[in-house]
């Protein structure tokens, strides 16, 4: 295992996860599509996934369970969006609209 | 400021762009093609990482595959033409709620003392030995993650295949 840099502090990854995933939240909340929810679903995802690289890569190399998560991370996330989606498609074949405001028979 | 340090900037600045970019406009294609730029630069931040073969792995399946699935499923459920409201009505509590969950996230990354913060290495892992330990350590999440793809395969060809035809044919 070689050292490659030693000029970004860790620090600066987290904080960007954190960014990231803050962003995520505000689409999930936010968005009216349910494929652009999706989207920011994944974002938050990817933020997860830079947290983890990063641990991986500055305080445990010799056990690197943070790559090892990641993959296992993307492919989740691809079965997610896969099954996601094939739900989305469903309630749009039946309801004509994939607006998840419009979509509340289950609602009191 | 290194040469390092400007990389990352200028990588965390177009991830950065691109999340805002996928929460915020008012196209949805747009929104798909700023998150293609997103994950294309959180792919960058892998290779800053020195995971350069995650780094390929996350290109070739998050930004070919997954936003090629995105795209799709926004032309089949009509996003560009229905309209639609864009932005629900309880924006601005939702941006308190996640500027809440980023000060408090970034609060946290702050004033922790974090292990790695002595030398802030990187240490390279050599990709034959995460390798090894997926099929060694990890056999088991392996193998589940494959009967995972497997359900998750099945189930989307079982909830988006046509049913009309399925009632001429079920006896």
């Amino acid at each position: 295992m070689e050292a490659v840099s030693q000029q970004i502090p860790l620090e600066h990854f987290l904080v960007l996860s954190a960014i990231l995933f803050s962003i995520g939240v505000y689409g999930v909340l936010t968005r009216r599509n349910a494929v652009l929810i999706l989207m920011s679903v994944e974002l938050m995802l990817n933020a997860a996934s830079i947290n983890m690289v990063a641990f991986a890569a500055y305080t445990s190399p010799e056990a690197f369970t943070g790559i090892i998560f990641a993959i296992f991370i993307i492919t989740i996330a691809a079965a997610e969006v896969g099954l996601g989606l094939a739900i989305i498609l469903r309630i749009f074949r039946n309801r004509g609209t994939a607006n998840v405001d419009e979509v509340d028979t289950l609602k009191w | 400021m290194t040469v390092a340090q400007l990389i990352f900037y200028l990588i965390a600045a177009l991830a950065v762009g691109g999340a805002l970019g996928v929460v915020l406009v008012r196209n949805t294609v747009y929104a798909a093609l700023f998150l293609i730029l997103a994950l294309l630069a959180v792919a960058g931040v892998y290779i800053l990482l020195a995971s350069e073969f995650l780094a390929l792995v996350q290109i070739l399946i998050y930004a070919g595959a997954i936003t090629v699935l995105l795209l799709f499923a926004l032309m089949l459920t009509r996003a560009g033409d229905l309209p639609e409201t864009m932005v629900g009505a309880q924006w601005p509590f939702a941006g308190v709620a996640s500027l809440t969950l980023m000060g408090l996230l970034i609060a946290t990354v702050a004033t922790s003392d974090w292990p790695g913060d002595a030398d802030g290495t990187i240490t390279r892992i050599p990709f034959e030995q995460v390798g090894e330990a997926l099929f060694r350590q990890w056999a088991v999440p392996f193998e589940i993650a494959s009967v995972v793809l497997l359900i998750a395969l099945i189930g989307a060809i079982v909830l988006a295949r046509d049913d009309d035809p399925e009632a001429e044919e079920s006896e």
